[in-house]
């Protein structure tokens, strides 16, 4: 049950990795309408466990169950693996939870918090895309609601240390989902994604260049900078670290469409350091949009309480 | 002929890389016609694998790269169609083009794929050996910008790829930085923790790509890398017909012809090549400062938009260790130096 008393939703975390350390700790730093009752993982000897337990926050190996158990757990963050995932969106759904998904598993709507969250807060599960998804689709969007945009193609470059064994193995799928995610959520008629890993010590933090080619050789480009930058502001608000290096650059260039407006913007995402390192923007980004979402989602549920076991939703 | 350092040596395989490392010379704008002449003489010249791609590998068409002018399936389409003996190769790099292009490739008849990897992130091409060992095809890992990591390291890395199906392990030397005894060590270090083949790759930023090759060969490598006039990337690779007549003077020709190469660089492709890429100012700074051949053009490009010195480009994309790819950096480093010039030429008209 949300506690509407104290005017807070419980939730939990599933996954006791680094990302889900990161998040507990940015989730116990701004809790805003959430209250963090359980980090479950399946290691004993997890640091992540360790660490909450420390902070006084419950801890469990026991996997997705203890979840289950308790029905005041609204919602639940998982930060396992794609695998994982396919089976624990099954049962976090038939429990009549919402599942806000960190991993590849893709088994509700993509969402980019200040881009289309609003839409999908009836769904019983969501996902967060990929880290270059979360950086680059708001910038693409915030050119796709000013001007048409035909095409657009970002390139994230990452600190090798930040790259887990996840990315590494599922190096194409990245690839696909950002592609898909700048296409449906950017609003441009095609995109590419490419991803650079660069083990330059001390590490890099994450960069990414987003370009975008308009439908036209001329544009508005003053209100294409002003929504560009409206939407920095507004990414900030939950990625502190998140800046763009220099204003967008315009050039225009022959394209195998013939002669088109560019815009280019060269994008940084320093973490804040909650429990990764701060060059890891690109994980930092993850945890940051999931606390986002899940902040959201809390405010929805305390505004319009759902019944329990909704599995039918 | 050959002598005694030779005689324990057997000939390497040449892969002729024209119509791919060329590629980033030609602004990727090869055309079928261009394909079909390169591929036919190279073809009767006795060249057994020959490369065709974008220059940054399959799907590469990009406004990071620059988009190809005619699709590259069709580019590789015509080259298997033209082959008679020769091989058609494809370049693969994880993170730019994916399975879902290599299957396409191999639909349009390549029998060969070089999966090419930052030369200390060979983790990410275990899907990509994966598919193509699946498939049939023979699989050569390319370990680039070889000069940023010693020899053992190296060797670990192709380990890697040796594990995921590769069938030759290439040291690449993405930034024609390497010197003979560094190229050497670097082959050495493969052949010794490698049970597969070993090939090198040259770029000629310090005019070094026929004396590089030549010292891989004597390390032991197995495969090396050409291209017609030297075209390719900065001040270009090792050129073909060279290292053809310089094997064959070594005793380790293995199959060229000779003439005929001389002919195909001097006959098909010097006529279209925009500009014959040599060892100038700005490509000898590649090599000197270390950084990926292919910002040649980029730089050149930008540094002429915003009143910024190629040279100062590379150094700094040097000094920031940029790898393969990041081609981005460019105008980021570029717009940076402009503003730090334009605050020196302010602050110098304030006194």
């Amino acid at each position: 049950m949300s506690s509407p008393a104290n005017n807070k939703v419980k939730v939990a975390i599933l996954g006791s990795g680094n990302i889900g350390t990161d998040l507990m700790f940015k989730i116990l730093r701004e809790p805003g309408h959430m209250e963090l009752a359980l980090l479950a993982g399946i290691e004993p000897q997890s640091e992540g466990l360790a660490r909450a337990r420390a902070l006084g926050i419950n801890a469990s190996h026991d996997g997705i169950q203890p979840i289950l158990d308790d029905p005041a757990i609204r919602i639940v963050f998982d930060a396992t693996s794609a695998h994982a995932h396919v089976r624990h969106a099954k049962l976090l759904r038939e429990a009549g939870r919402i599942a806000i998904d960190l991993t590849p598993a893709a088994r509700g709507p993509y969402v980019i918090p200040p881009v289309n969250l609003g839409a999908h807060l009836l769904e019983p599960n969501v996902n967060l895309i990929t880290c270059g998804g979360q950086a680059t689709i708001p910038l693409v969007h915030a050119v796709s609601r000013v001007a048409t945009v035909d095409y657009a193609e970002m390139v994230s470059t990452i600190a090798s240390l930040s790259a887990g064994p996840g990315t590494r193995q599922n190096i194409d799928e990245f690839t696909f989902t950002t592609a898909r995610g700048l296409e449906v959520i950017g609003g441009a008629k095609s995109g590419k994604a490419i991803i650079i890993l660069n083990p330059a010590d001390p590490p890099i933090l994450m960069r990414n260049t987003i370009y975008v080619m308009l439908a036209a050789e001329e544009a508005d480009q003053a209100a294409i900078a002003a929504s560009v930058e409206a939407m920095v502001t507004t990414v900030q608000a939950y990625v502190p670290g998140y800046r763009l290096r220099n204003r967008p650059v315009f050039e225009t260039r022959e394209t195998p469409a013939g002669r088109r407006l560019l815009v280019v913007m060269l994008l940084e995402v320093a973490g804040a350091g909650d429990y990764l390192p701060r060059y890891a923007g690109n994980l930092d980004i993850m945890t940051a949009s999931a606390r986002q979402v899940g902040e959201v989602f809390a405010q929805h549920l305390l505004k319009h309480p759902l019944p329990l076991n909704g599995g039918d939703r | 002929m050959g002598d005694a350092m030779t005689r324990s040596l057997k000939p390497p395989r040449l892969s002729d890389t024209t119509l791919r490392d060329g590629s980033h010379a030609m602004r990727h704008q090869f055309t079928r016609e261009q394909v079909r002449a390169v591929v036919g003489a190279l073809d009767q010249a006795g060249v057994p694998v020959i490369e065709v791609t974008h220059g940054d590998g399959l799907a590469g068409s990009s406004i990071q790269y620059g988009f190809s002018r005619t699709d590259e399936m069709e580019l590789i389409e015509e080259a298997c169609q033209t082959a008679t003996q020769a091989r058609i190769a494809a370049l693969l790099l994880p993170g730019i083009g994916t399975r879902q292009e290599l299957k396409e490739a191999i639909k349009r008849g390549i029998q060969v794929v070089r999966i090419a990897t930052q030369c200390t992130e060979a983790d990410i091409s275990q899907q990509h050996f994966g598919m193509a060992k699946e498939m049939g095809l023979e699989a050569v890992g390319f370990l680039m910008m070889a000069h940023m990591r010693p020899p053992e390291f190296l060797a670990q890395q192709a380990l890697l790829m040796e594990q995921y199906g590769a069938d030759c392990v290439y040291v690449v030397d993405s930034a024609g930085a390497l010197l003979p005894h560094e190229a050497a060590a670097r082959v050495s270090a493969l052949k010794r923790a490698l049970k597969i083949q070993v090939g090198f790759h040259a770029h000629n930023n310090l005019g070094l790509g026929i004396g590089n090759t030549l010292a891989a060969v004597e390390a032991g490598a197995d495969q090396i890398d050409g291209s017609l006039r030297g075209f390719g990337a900065g001040a270009g690779n090792a050129a073909t017909e060279l290292l053809a007549a310089s094997l064959d003077k070594l005793g380790l020709n293995p199959g060229l012809d000779v003439f005929g190469l001389l002919n195909a660089a001097e006959f098909v492709v010097a006529p279209f090549m925009p500009f014959q890429p040599i060892p100038d100012r700005d490509s000898i700074a590649i090599g000197y400062a270390g950084v990926y051949s292919t910002f040649l053009l980029h730089a050149k490009r930008l540094g002429a938009k915003y009143g910024v010195d190629p040279l100062d480009i590379m150094v700094e994309l040097g000094r920031r260790k940029t790898v393969a790819g990041q081609e981005d950096w460019i105008l980021d480093v570029t717009l940076e130096l402009a503003q730090q010039k334009a605050s020196a030429a302010k602050a110098q008209a304030l006194t």
